[in-house]
């Protein structure tokens, strides 16, 4: 079988190193440079404390499973040689920093515990414990110790030597500009500018440009850019240890706002710089600069740790997050249009999620029964039924 | 009449504010200095006034004339220790600029934000110094270092100094170590007869027209006589040794393309040595007001020096490295225009035709003395490449070859090359040459037009800044 896979980021390069290691045949085209989109953008995350009981946090636990096991198969895989992907289960702290906000951050926890997250409650003097720098005055905690970081370009990157070890190829600035039917109007290949490439599957995993490939091979896909800003500050002493952040950042990932919202999430890299995100914006493809944004992520992050007043910041930067309007990621074949996959829409999860929905997209496309269940992320579900639309001939 | 606001007090920056308080603008001046001239005519401080300023500077009473003007015309506001670190842009205009203002380390500095009707920037050049084998020992300086020592502060950095490297700005370094009181024991410039005589007779004309900075040139040559400084061509420091600082420094003789001549090599002993090759740009300014870059990298500007924003001109070395004659008449051309005159204007035909002939002139010294692609040929895998983060060159290409060396944000992730404090100031184009040569012709390589090009020198954040300034509110100027 032959998988044409678009877009060259982590989702990309997850799908296609699971496709390649059963024995497909793979192609990733990919617009630009591999690793130069939403993969790059981020901070690298794989969070459950953020998720609610549901569809998308049984997809991350499934990830939270394989992530030791990708991780060990990648060293093994690629030698000492390969930059580290920085893989740590550092655990996460989550804080209310308001009287109000206690009892609903702790009763969140709560339902996450009847889920299978292990979430234990912090009291201030817990909670200090852990994070001895954490601003005395938040009023309650919880701490996730399933939570755990990557080094997203790195870890692309390895996924990438990894998958093209298992025969897959990746073209660079290589767009997918149409698709080719056959006269059953099956969907059975793409054109790039320099060649016609055909398959018996093409998946798009392009992020936020999402919408605009699945618009090129002819039907429409409900896919937003939203945008996010992170501070870099320099190297220091390890002062925090976890994951940490604000309740506030929970109702910020489900929330459907367009306006700028921003919350704390706050944590040392393997490097010793701080990472301080992050925003939520959408305003399209606008990646300029915009002080607001970045004063705001330092006044909510000096509310967490007033010890960051006095280091400096030595850089920003951001990217598009795939926002999907029923806040779940697409994986699976597209009802309206055969030969057609989805592998994309996961929003501010994409990295934490990549393995998992390779994995899924894998098993689904073979015939294997597939781990979870996945027609909550099936492209024919109702929700995302108002946004399909009809498909152009 | 329009508010012109002036990045940068170096010549380029000093010319276009007289000339725009001249049509009649008010302007105000930045600069991160407490003292105007920026690194060219870097200077003792006021409360230390030195006699004989004018011996070690080429176009002393220029400076002064200028300074003394703006400095009395309360139509110009002068904002001294002014650090700019961000812009945000504007559709069709100037943008906001944001500044801190006051010591880098200092606390309580002020922050304000200007959003002026035309913007000059003028942020001149970094020097560039390529890595090798010691460049890390105390005693190893920068030519630019060494020029600022010299001239801002009259501190000797040794007492037998070597220079070495490329390009005319050696002598000047040479002449000022000299005059400090350091016995200078030679100076090599990389480059050979045939490279200079290609680079600066084709057109000879245009050098004689060059009259002035042809007299600037014969100054360093009359002061080196008179000092016996030895000028030697083809000849670069492979290597500097010490333990706790430099004790000695390797020279090799070079080829054409400054690869290093096995069996060439020889000893020096000194307790200095001072390297340069030549400039880049300070773009990231206006790279973060949105203009656009050039096929050689530089800002991109046309008659007007207009960039590629309506409003927003650019002078001096980030338009191309073109010495002290060439940042004055561009200056003065983006001043009268941002102020709402015409290059047209019968004041602006002088430094029209001044522009004409020291452009070329910059042009001949970039081909004489430009940086040549056999000087990696002195690289050894421990040699450090990225001071900040201490990654080696054998670091870097192995992080560039077990990643594909396909991407340069890849390369710098997993190298940590470029992330440090000073964000690839030092290193940017050295990483960027080490891409260029596993990966010729690569879309993030040196002067690549690509549109989704990664660049080291764009930083959003100009400048670190605490947070707690970040998260203060500023004042609008």
């Amino acid at each position: 079988m032959n998988v044409i896979v678009i877009g060259g980021g982590i989702i990309g390069a997850a799908t296609a190193r699971s496709l390649a290691r059963r024995g497909l045949s793979v192609v990733v085209l990919e617009r630009g440079r591999n690793v130069g989109g939403t993969s790059s953008g981020g901070e690298g995350n794989l969070l459950l404390s953020d998720k609610g009981p549901g569809d998308e946090l049984r997809l991350t636990q499934y990830s939270s499973t394989l992530w030791p096991i990708v991780d060990a198969e990648l060293r093994d895989e690629l030698g000492p040689g390969f930059p580290s992907v920085e893989f740590e289960r550092k655990g996460g702290v989550v804080v209310s920093t308001t009287a109000a906000g206690a009892q609903p951050l702790l009763d969140f926890a709560a339902t996450q515990r009847a889920a299978g997250v292990v979430a234990h409650p912090l009291d201030v003097a817990a909670a200090l414990e852990l994070e001895p720098h954490l601003n005395p005055a938040i009023t309650a905690g919880v701490h996730y110790p399933e939570d755990a970081q990557v080094q997203p370009v790195i870890m692309t990157e390895a996924l990438i030597a990894s998958a093209k070890r298992s025969g897959a190829w990746f073209f660079e600035n290589e767009p997918a500009l149409s698709g080719i039917r056959n006269p059953a109007g099956d969907l059975v290949g793409v054109r790039t500018p320099t060649r016609a490439l055909y398959a018996d599957a093409v998946v798009i995993a392009a992020g936020p440009w999402s919408g605009s490939a699945a618009e090129a091979l002819g039907v429409p896909l409900p896919v937003k850019p939203r945008r996010g800003m992170v501070l870099v500050t320099s190297r220091m002493p390890h002062r925090i240890f976890h994951k940490v952040y604000d309740g506030d950042y929970v109702s910020a990932v489900g929330s459907s706002d367009a306006a700028l919202q921003t919350s704390s999430v706050i944590e040392t890299t393997a490097a010793g710089t701080v990472l301080i995100g992050s925003s939520r914006q959408q305003i399209g493809f606008d990646s300029r600069l915009t002080v607001a944004v970045l004063r705001e992520l330092a006044q909510k992050a000096l509310r967490l740790f007033p010890f960051l007043s006095e280091m400096s910041v030595m850089r920003s930067y951001g990217g598009f997050r795939p926002f999907m309007p029923d806040h779940l990621p697409v994986i699976g074949a597209d009802p309206r249009l055969s030969g057609l996959w989805h592998a994309t829409g996961h929003e501010g999860a994409g990295i934490g999620l990549s393995v998992a929905t390779g994995a899924l997209l894998a098993d689904l496309m073979t015939g294997a029964t597939p781990a979870i269940d996945a027609a909550a992320f099936s492209p024919a579900r109702p929700s995302l039924a108002p946004y399909l639309g009809a498909v152009a001939a | 009449m329009p508010d012109v606001l002036i990045i940068g007090a170096g010549p380029a920056g000093l010319a276009a504010a007289r000339a725009a308080r001249r049509v009649g603008a008010a302007v105000t001046l930045l600069d991160a200095s407490d003292e105007l001239g920026g690194q060219y005519w870097r200077h003792l401080p006021a409360s230390r006034p030195a006699e004989r300023e004018n011996l070690l500077h080429h176009g002393w009473s220029t400076f002064t004339a200028l300074r003394a003007e703006l400095e009395a015309d309360t139509g110009c506001t002068i904002v001294r220790g002014a650090n700019v670190w961000a812009i945000e842009t504007r559709e069709g205009r100037p943008g906001a600029v944001f500044v801190v203002v006051g010591e880098p380390d200092g606390a309580n500095r002020e922050q304000r934000v200007f959003e002026p009707d035309a913007l000059v920037i003028a942020t001149g050049a970094y020097d560039r110094t390529l890595p090798f084998p010691g460049w890390e020992l105390p005693g190893v300086f920068t030519a630019g270092a060494a020029q600022a020592l010299a001239k801002g502060e009259r501190v000797a950095i040794g007492s037998r100094v070597l220079v070495a490297g490329a390009g005319p700005f050696l002598l000047p370094v040479a002449a000022s170590l000299a005059a400090t009181g350091s016995t200078v024991v030679g100076v090599y410039e990389a480059n050979r007869v045939k490279a200079l005589m290609a680079g600066w007779l084709p057109k000879p004309w245009q050098v004689l027209r060059a009259a002035k900075k042809g007299g600037e040139l014969g100054g360093y040559v009359l002061n080196h006589l008179q000092h016996r400084i030895p000028y030697r061509l083809g000849t670069a420091v492979v290597r500097a040794e010490g333990t706790d600082r430099v004790e000695s420094v390797t020279l090799a003789s070079v080829d054409a393309l400054w690869a290093p001549i096995p069996g060439t090599e020889r000893t020096v002993a000194v307790d200095a040595v001072c390297v340069g090759h030549g400039f880049t740009p300070r773009l990231e300014l206006a790279i973060a007001a949105g203009c656009a870059l050039d096929g050689d990298d530089f800002v991109g500007v046309d008659e007007q020096q207009q960039t590629s924003i309506p409003s927003v001109y650019a002078a001096g070395e980030i338009t191309g490295i073109g010495g002290v004659d060439a940042a004055l008449a561009e200056g003065e051309i983006a001043g009268h225009v941002a102020a709402g005159g015409s290059v047209l204007d019968a004041a602006l035909r002088p430094a029209v035709a001044h522009r004409r002939t020291y452009r070329s002139f910059g042009r001949r010294i970039e081909d004489a003395h430009g940086v040549r692609a056999g000087w990696r040929g002195w690289l050894t895998d421990d040699t450090v490449v990225c001071r900040c983060e201490e990654v080696t060159y054998g670091a870097l290409r192995g992080a560039a070859t077990a990643t594909g060396g396909e991407s340069l944000r890849s390369i710098k992730l997993a190298s940590r090359a470029g992330l440090g404090i000073c964000q690839g100031r030092v290193c940017g184009r050295t990483v960027e040459d080490v891409l260029d040569s596993l990966s010729p012709g690569h879309s993030d390589g040196p002067r690549s037009a690509a549109e989704d090009r990664v660049r080291t020198d764009r930083r959003p954040i100009a400048l670190p800044l605490r947070l707690g300034e970040l998260a203060d509110e500023p004042t609008l100027s």
